[in-house]
Formats: C-alpha cells, structure tokens, sequence
C-alpha cells in the first residue's frame, strides 16, 4: 500500500441495506465512531449515491429490494466499487434457503470486495474499505 | 385522510431506503405545510421469511438462526426460543446459566440502549453526542466480546443453557465496565436532558397518551416512558429476574411527572441503563457455582428435543419491549410451528398517533424514538400489495385470530 497516492483524496461511501438483520448496519456506524474513526483518511458516509465513490451492500438482497439496489446502483457515478459486506450478501449465510432471496448481491450486481463475517468486525471493514481504495486508483489509473 | 376534501392533499414519500432510515421502511406523510396531517407506512422491506426456515430446521440449528433475526437484540430471541423449546422439552436450566444469561442479556440492553441515545442525538442534529454516546458503547461491546467471542450476534445462548462460563479473571473486567458506565451515567443524563435545544426538540413532540398505549398494545420504554406500568422482567420474571429486585423505570419517578414524548422516552432509556448496571452486579454477586448447561452433547440435546411434543412460549424483555415466541413440537426434528412476534412490531403502530400533527423536521426523531427495529418485525408484517399497507385495528385483530385458529390446528 502507498500512502501518496492512495490518500490523495477522500473516498465517500454510501450504505444501502437489502433486508440485513442490522447486525452490519450497526458494525458499519461503529467503524464511523470514535473508536475507529476512519473520517480521519477521509472516509464518510454520505446520504446521497450521487455523492459516493462506494456502494456498502449489506444483506442477502430480499425480493422487494432488488430493483431498488439496481436503481441505487446506477444513480452512483462511476468509476465505483461496491462492497458487499457480511455473509448473507455473500452467499446467503444462514438465509440461504429463504424463499424471498434474489440475491446473493454478486448476482444483482458486480461486486468488487467481499468483507466476510457475520457481521464483520470494524477493522475488517476499514481493511476492505483499503481494498476498494487500492482498487479504485487502479481503475482510474493513478499512478502510485 | 378522508376522500372528501377537495383540495389535493400533498403527499410525501420517505423511503423505502432514505439517508434518515437506517432500515428499509416506506412512508408516506399527508402533508399541510409543516404540519403531518396523516401518516402511512408500510414495513416488510427486508422480510426474509426466517419462520418459513425454521421449520425446516432443528432447534439448535435454529437458535443460531434467531440471533440473526435482529443485529442489536440477538440474545433476546434466541433466548426467548430456548425458553419455549425447554419448556417444551421439560429441560431444566442450571441455575448458574440462569445469571450468565440474565448478564449477558442486561449487558445488550445498555449497548441498545446507548445505541439508541446516539441515533436520537443524530437525528436531531447533534453529531458530537452520537460520536460520544457510540465511544462509551464500546466499552459494553468490548465485554460483550469477551464474555461470548462475537460483538453482534452473540451466539451465547443454546437450548437448555448457555456456551461459555463466565470465569473469575472476567469478574473483574465486567466491574471495571460497570464502573465506567455508573460514572459517566450523570454525564449523559446531564447532555440529554439539561441540554436547552434537546429539551425544546424533545419535550412534547411525539406525545403517545397513556390511554393511546394500552390501546395499541405498545411495549418496553415506549410504553413505560407513556406512563403505562409493565417490564416483563418485574411482572413475568424469568431466567435469574425471579431472584432479583427490578422494577419498571417509568419517567414520573424521576422527573414527577409522565409526558409521554420524546424526551420522556430519552429519561426511561437512560435511567435504564443505570439500572441493568445493578442487575448485572446483583447477578454477579449472587451467581451460584455449577454446571452451564443442561445437557453438554449436542446429539443427546437433540433427541431429547425430537421426543418431545407440546407447544410453548418464551418471553422476553428485550431492550425494545416484549419478544415473544411460539414454538409448537410434534415429536419431529424440526418445530410444526414458529411463530416469533418481536417488540417492534407492537410497537410500530404507536408511530401514527405520535406523528399526526407534529411538524415535519420532527418526524426522524419521532420515527426513531420508538427505536425501530424493523429487521425484527419484518419476518412478520403483511404486505400484500404496496398500496394497502396499513392495516386498521380491525384487520390486525382478524388476522390475528385467524393466525391463532391456523396455528391450533
């Protein structure tokens, strides 16, 4: 990791929940408090998608989310990453066998990191949220 | 709104995913200038049909399951599962898995709590209290972690007892946490109800009146900060409440008097965070020495599980109100019927009487004073199709006999 060039600017994220059981939800405010603190390399929520440079998925994408996750996802400008946190996105977790899953998110739309865990710890977000960076300047072609 | 005014009523739709919800919920707000006229929602957004899975499943399998009903109180329904499969089964819990569940339980209700003081402070504006608030509940998360090995879904809690001990070298951690929370709790109390801007913002905005609570059935601090007289763990004790001495945190004992609004709702959150602070060091102190665990193998836990036939309820007092599961064996692997009503979902109706009539820069504090948990409610909301979502009194009570007739057979 290069710090130059990966801290050059700040990177926004936008949270969007398809049916979590919250779990996710509350992990990802957790990593934006105090403790953690990540606004200090520029990483913040924002409440637009029109204002974010990645997409946290959480949840397995119940039915009634799925068209509102494509429509999310269009609304954010490219170049974007989407990250799609916590096992049930991930390939359904212990919802698996539900009836009202279209997902896991991968076969909504393309997903760039996976972060593991149910739910995952904050530091394994923040190292995913480094992942998406390490990503994003590839695709913009910033040389490091 | 009645269909005989002329004028178009101004209707404005929130969600279902908004920057203000922090989970998927539609609303849809009659609007005359400021002022809420009527208010309309529709929950059901994240249904993951997590009943429907449990009944192909085993109970232990399942207890996992019902830690991933709700992200915040997991322990509280795979609790109230256990106690209604144990019931079932006639397992009897060792006493010294009575504390550690009772602990773990009041050590999740601060971390809800001071979770929710910190989504209210947000939504009405004041960043600095929520970075504050969710520091100190880190303290609450880091002794979770250690009594259990997870922050979220605790996974603690197994049919006839509980997964981990709670060794003597934790004693004191779980002390120097009580410690920090018990100092700091006038602290709070002092941001959140001297605080001349949170009183303007809080104090009769959202009133919910006593006679309108019982009405509607709500549950936990909604209904304690209304002045309404119920905690399930004063008045149905289970786990180790039995054997200790909990009283209902209601607003008039601290401030004189009952509201019934927001800010009430904030004095009921607070003091009983305070409160599950005793509980804990109660517990601590009077914990008996013994196994944790009724039956240690899996595969015996399950045959006895499997023999058994009966149907029980398992209730809790979680952090939102009472949860409450049905389960109903017939001597199968997995349960004939499921059925888990969860604090939010007695509590979501009480959303409108408080919200008719406020103004509109009001309705996120509102909607959040309750302390929403709709990944709670939404295995079980009925939506049949968008545009009727609201279910009167009438409808609700229909389905609800008709569920119960379905479920005795």
């Amino acid at each position: 990791m290069k710090l130059n060039a990966l801290f050059n600017r700040s990177l926004w994220v936008y949270h969007f929940n398809s049916g979590s059981c919250n779990g996710c939800e509350i992990e990802i405010v957790a990593t934006l408090t105090p403790r953690y603190d990540p606004e200090r390399f520029g990483i913040r929520l924002v409440g637009s998608p029109r204002h974010a440079d990645v997409m946290l998925v959480t949840g397995p994408v119940v039915h009634r989310m799925k068209d509102r996750l494509l429509r999310v996802y269009q609304q954010i400008p490219d170049p974007k990453i989407v990250m799609c946190i916590g096992a049930c996105g991930i390939s359904g977790g212990v919802f698996y066998e539900s009836y009202n899953l279209d997902g896991p998110v991968d076969e909504v739309i393309p997903v760039d990191v996976y972060v593991p865990g149910c739910p995952p710890r904050p530091e394994a977000i923040i190292h995913g949220v480094v992942k998406a960076l390490e990503k994003l300047e590839r695709l913009q072609g910033v040389e490091a | 709104m009645s269909g005989e005014s002329k004028k178009a009523p101004y209707r404005v739709p929130i969600g279902p995913n908004h920057p203000a919800l922090k989970e998927p919920v539609m609303f849809t707000f009659e609007l005359e200038g400021e002022v809420v006229r009527d208010v309309d929602f529709a929950p059901g957004q994240a249904h993951r049909g997590i009943e429907w899975m449990g009944m192909r499943r085993n109970p232990v399998q399942i207890v996992h399951l019902t830690d991933r009903i709700c992200g915040i109180c997991g322990v509280v329904h795979s609790l109230s599962f256990s106690l209604a499969v144990e019931q079932i089964a006639g397992i009897e819990v060792p006493e010294r898995a009575d504390y550690i569940r009772t602990i773990v339980h009041e050590f999740e209700r601060i971390q809800s709590h001071l979770l929710w003081a910190g989504v209210a402070a947000h939504e009405l504006g004041f960043d600095s209290l929520l970075h504050l608030t969710w520091r100190v509940r880190e303290e609450a998360m880091d002794v979770i972690e250690n009594l259990t090995g997870n922050r979220v879904n605790y996974g603690i809690v197994q049919v006839g007892g509980v997964r981990r001990d709670i060794v003597p070298e934790q004693h004191a951690i779980i002390e120097k946490c009580l410690a920090t929370y018990e100092g700091l709790l006038d602290t709070l109390l002092s941001f959140f109800l001297d605080d001349r801007t949170i009183r303007m913002r809080c104090r009769d905005v959202g009133v919910l009146s006593r006679k309108d609570a019982l009405e509607l059935c709500t549950v936990g601090p909604t209904a304690r900060a209304s002045g309404v007289n119920v905690d399930l763990r004063q008045d149905y004790p289970y786990a180790a409440y039995g054997d200790l001495d909990v009283k209902a945190v209601l607003p008039d004992r601290y401030l004189g008097e009952t509201h019934g609004d927001v800010y009430d709702r904030i004095v009921v959150r607070l003091l009983e965070v305070g409160q599950s602070c005793q509980i804990i060091r109660q517990c601590l102190s009077e914990m008996p020495a013994g196994p944790i665990t009724a039956e240690e193998k899996l595969v015996k836990l399950l045959a006895t599980c499997k023999k058994a036939t009966g149907e029980g309820i398992g209730r809790v007092e979680a952090p939102r109100g009472e949860c409450l599961h049905y389960v109903r064996m017939e001597g199968k692997d997995s349960p004939a019927s499921w059925k888990v009503k969860a604090s939010s979902y007695s509590n979501l109706m009480s959303w409108i009487p408080m919200l008719r009539g406020s103004q509109i820069a009001d309705i996120p504090i509102i909607v959040a004073s309750i302390d929403p948990c709709l990944s709670c409610t939404d295995r079980v909301a009925i939506v049949r199709d968008s545009r009727r979502s609201i279910l009167s009194k009438d409808d609700l009570h229909r389905l609800s006999v008709e569920k119960t007739r379905r479920l005795q057979g």
